[in-house]
């Protein structure tokens, strides 16, 4: 299968590889560059596991080939916060206990952060919209919806 | 209600009862957590495995030779090649019943395949593509037969059976309970009330697929293996004893971060023992990770019972007797646990709330073509647990009681406790009538009526269901599992050590998958020997640094894996009182223990610290004489009984009648799961157990087609429902202590997947009472409403 040159900006970083045409942007940033936050869920797209940002947008890695993302910047959750840190959306998950086995986190987490830049003050009805792209079978999402109605709350607070 | 709750002033701050943030969460949050697919190992080769696309096919040829003969192609295997290799090959069932038919299960089929999804062959290569290339090229000849994939059908129909062994493809057929005394009450009593119900397979789904990394090192015999286990210790022993014959002590198996399990990671599958024998044929690592489609096909499917319910009451509602007969499929091979699941699980918990002098439960197990079906959150008790809320419910409206009332007449009183079941078990505690009544009282449930009586004046539907549940948790006593025909002990144990330099490490044979165990595990310490938080390390699923364990599954991580690090602990605490006493020249029995601290009562200012005996202990130098240095402890408890929490649940719905649509309108939970580690926690396992009660109630629901493949096989065809799906839940809790466990508590993994469902299910057909609708099964989509208003059609 003819292979592909293709460049990716990685959370900051270039990076240089050849993948097949074939080869998921899922799979390439977790069997080739190391970044195992963004998860695989499912086979059709459901379940949001795998979610990073490209572009500022958030996108589900397992629906990209690798080629399509040639050129663009990609955003995973490792990069969200400093070493050792987290970010107030993160604080927020910790908090209201939003996370139990920790899969679909990484996914719900880029989701959430996202959708936050653009919304002020969200109901709880639109903050399961927003996420409703990301499956967690473990905490029936309660305490997620109120980590990031807590997020938007604070950050209100601080305006 | 909990919000409140666990901002009280006066709570803990560390210990026991303190809602502590969990320890797990970091290296969750930054994506840092290392689940199975996330470890690598250099010259990892992928494995892809060949499955049937048949429910029932004679093999009669598996040609290879076309994927052998591809790039990057290392190996290809059939069940032949596993069966010359001389290794034991045979997946053993834990649990005997009498009579029971235990047809071998081999990790790769030999001339037979008896479900979809079932292994036939397996490919080794250099890359995850390579190997799924070569397995669409295996060329497999199947003579499709005929086949059965609902297990009343399969019992009763004409049909080639899925294994010769049981030419009716009945497994087990079991009893228990007193059919004479049932008889009796039914012939005395003045009413009956029936129903007829299913309660279809459901798929676990946990957001991790199951995944294996297998490591063999010629050189030693030995072999590590990373997998999805909920029980490392329990895949250790299989793996020697039943599928590939290593000795125990050189296998090593590994459960890193789990991404949840609900019963699904609990087995030995055929596939990580695929994996860990190609490795030992190919001298390399071997790596395989499922995909969703592959879950679908081959994690262990719950529930699938077809059941008969029959109630006998007086006019006042006391319940006289409960009748039951069941049909549950196992799938095409008998998992594990497959056996007790639908038998001790089930039969035993069938009294739920309430005083019923007599009960019998038939269960005919039945072998079909499907996957196998196993235990699934709230395994055994949820089936029970529906059956009796439903014939409650039903009853209620035979005897035109309010159905929260009829449960009121029929709970069991708190001073009845221990209380023996006509089921044959023994409840450790409870305030049932208690927990009733706060649910109701939140709730609000006489305004509710009212207002559904309004609102039926508007032709408007309005649902108040409850469901009361009790749940044999913390499985289990090993001598009553021994007896039952368990091939394996209920205890679980761990390790307590203070380290030389003052902090503590705990070793315990429990195994999370998001639960959180780290966490609460550090607060029974923190509390039995006054150490802080940040001063315990919990270490769980690795063979090789606990060495010996049972797991987690059946709600038993915080009764039985808390009992015995709680035990160890206070031993350990024992001892360095002993230390404390020697060097303070006092009498151990004069020493007070508080926030870490030996004080001579009386004489305050003569005190040693625990981390400053734990140093003392390990220097030797200053001991007892004839103490051992060292300050650690192995235990092992065995618990004298099941722990029982309860609870009630109630949902409040509105249906409309004209487009079938349920909406949520509340759901309030009042759970008592015994004395309360984490509330945090706590009410965090009570939201996730509604979520996959109310998913079964309304949403999900495995279904073969006619050509016996699995119709639900993708998430867009099973619905795991999404954030839009569920209503806000308000929980609450009331604390019952468990009165024989070492912290009182009873567990609380399951507890709200087994009220969520009959819940659920008794609101919504209570809104459609008007239209005479008296049960619906589950799940009770927006057609099985549409079509109930308008009788069925």
């Amino acid at each position: 299968m003819a292979a592909h040159d293709i460049s990716l900006t990685v959370n900051g970083t270039e990076h240089r590889l050849t993948v097949e045409p074939r080869t998921l942007l899922l799979t390439v940033l977790r069997e080739e560059l190391g970044y195992t936050g963004a998860n695989f869920g499912c086979d059709t797209g459901r379940c949001g596991a795998c979610t990073v940002r490209l572009d500022g947008e958030a996108i589900k890695s397992c629906l990209r080939f690798a080629v399509q993302a040639d050129g663009a910047e990609v955003e995973t959750v490792e990069g969200l916060a400093p070493e050792g840190e987290l970010t107030p959306l993160q604080e927020q998950f910790r908090e209201h206990h939003g996370l139990q086995c920790g899969y679909c986190t990484p996914g719900m987490v880029m989701t959430a952060d996202t959708y936050l830049r653009d919304a002020e003050a969200p109901t709880r009805e639109e903050i399961r919209e927003a996420i409703e792209g990301n499956l967690c079978r473990c905490t029936g999402y309660h305490n997620i919806v109120d980590a990031i109605e807590a997020t938007a709350a604070k950050r209100g607070e601080e305006r | 209600m909990s919000e409140t709750d666990a901002s009280t002033e006066d709570r803990p701050s560390e210990g026991m009862g303190a809602a502590v943030s969990r320890d797990e969460d970091v290296p969750l949050l930054r994506g840092e957590g290392t689940y199975t697919a996330d470890v690598s190992l250099p010259g990892t080769a992928w494995l892809g495995i060949c499955r049937s696309e048949h429910a029932h096919a004679r093999l009669v040829d598996v040609d290879t030779s076309e994927a052998e003969a591809m790039d990057d192609v290392l190996a290809v295997f059939t069940g032949a090649d596993v069966e010359d290799s001389g290794v034991p090959n045979t997946i053993p069932t834990a649990w005997m019943l009498p009579g029971l038919v235990t047809p071998q299960y081999k990790i790769l089929a030999v001339d037979k395949v008896r479900h979809e999804g079932r292994a036939v062959a397996a490919v080794v290569a250099e890359s995850v593509h390579a190997a799924r290339d070569a397995v669409d090229r295996i060329d497999v000849e199947y003579e499709p037969l005929e086949f059965a994939t609902d297990p009343v059908e399969a019992v009763e129909a004409d049909l080639p059976p899925v294994h010769d062994d049981a030419a009716d493809n009945v497994a087990f057929d079991f009893e228990l309970g007193d059919a004479d005394a049932v008889d009796e009450a039914f012939a005395d009593a003045d009413r009956t009330a029936s129903v007829d119900l299913r309660q279809p397979r459901l798929i676990p789904n946990a957001m991790e697929p199951r995944a294996a990394l297998a490591d063999w090192n010629e050189t030693t015999g030995g072999l590590r293996l990373w997998t999805t286990s909920q029980n490392p210790h329990l895949h250790r022993m299989l793996l020697s004893a039943g599928t590939l014959g290593l000795p125990e002590n050189r296998i090593q198996v590994i459960a890193p971060e789990v991404g949840g399990g609900f019963g699904s990671k609990i087995y030995h599958y055929p596939d990580e023992a695929i994996t860990a024998w190609c490795s030992m044929q190919l001298g390399r690592p071997v790596k395989w990770q499922a995909s969703r489609a592959e879950g679908y096909l081959t994690d262990c499917h719950g529930r699938d019972h077809v059941t008969s319910a029959e109630i006998a009451l007086d006019d006042d509602g006391t319940i006289r007797g409960v009748r039951v007969e069941t049909h549950a499929g196992l799938g095409a091979q008998l998992s594990q646990f497959a056996t007790a699941t639908p038998s001790y699980l089930y039969a035993t918990i069938l009294s739920g709330e309430y005083a019923i002098p007599a009960i019998h439960c038939r269960v005919v197990g039945a072998f079909t073509n499907t996957t196998p079906v196993d235990a699934y959150r709230g395994a055994g008790r949820a089936e029970g647990i529906y059956v009796i809320e439903r014939l409650v419910d039903v009853a209620a409206r035979e005897l035109e009681l309010d159905p929260a009332e009829l449960r009121r007449r029929n709970q069991i009183p708190p001073g009845e406790f221990p209380y023996e079941t006509a089921a044959a078990v023994v409840y450790d505690s409870g305030e049932y009538e208690r927990a009733m009544d706060v649910a109701l009282e939140h709730v609000g449930y006489e305004e509710l009526r009212e207002r559904q009586a309004e609102l039926r004046e508007e032709g408007r539907y309005l649902g108040i269901g409850l469901a009361n549940f009790v749940e044999s948790a913390g499985l289990s006593p090993s001598g009553v599992a021994g007896e039952l025909g368990a091939a394996a002990g209920g205890w679980e144990s761990s390790i307590v050590r203070f380290d030389s330099t003052g902090t503590v490490t705990v070793l315990v044979g429990t195994a999370d998958q998001g639960q959180g165990h780290r966490t609460t595990y550090a607060q029974v310490v923190a509390e039995e020997l006054g150490v802080s938080l940040e001063d315990v390390e919990v270490v769980e699923g690795d063979t090789d640094r606990i060495p010996q364990g049972m797991g987690t599954y059946g709600s038993r991580s915080a009764s039985v894996g808390g009992g015995a690090i709680a035990r160890g602990a206070r031993e350990v605490r024992e001892k360095a009182r002993e230390i404390a006493a020697h060097q303070l020249e006092a009498e151990a029995d004069d020493l007070e223990f508080a926030d870490g601290e030996f004080r001579i009562a009386g004489a305050p200012d003569r005190s040693m610290h625990v981390q400053e005996i734990a140093a003392e202990a390990y220097l030797g130098h200053n001991l007892p004489e004839g103490m051992d240095p060292g300050l650690e402890v192995t235990n092992f408890y065995d618990p004298e009984n099941f722990t029982f929490p309860f609870g009630t649940h109630v949902a409040v719905v509105e249906v409309d009648p004209e487009t079938g649509e349920i909406e949520i309108e509340r759901y309030v939970a009042v759970d008592d799961c015994g004395e309360i580690i984490n509330p945090m926690i706590v009410e965090g396992q009570v939201h996730g157990g509604i979520a996959q009660g109310i998913g079964a109630a309304l949403y999900e629901g495995g279904a073969y087609d006619d050509d016996g493949h699995l119709r639900t096989r993708r998430m867009d065809e099973y619905a795991v429902p999404h954030a839009t799906m569920l209503p806000d839940f308000e929980t609450d809790t009331t604390v019952t202590p468990s009165p024989h466990n070492p912290l009182g508590v009873k567990g609380v993994g399951e507890s709200a997947t087994i009220a969520a469902a009959p819940t659920v299910v008794s609101a919504v057909v209570d809104a459609l009472e008007p239209f005479d609708v008296d049960h619906l099964d589950m799940p009770i989509t927006p057609e099985t409403v549409w079509r109930a208003t308008r009788g069925g059609e």
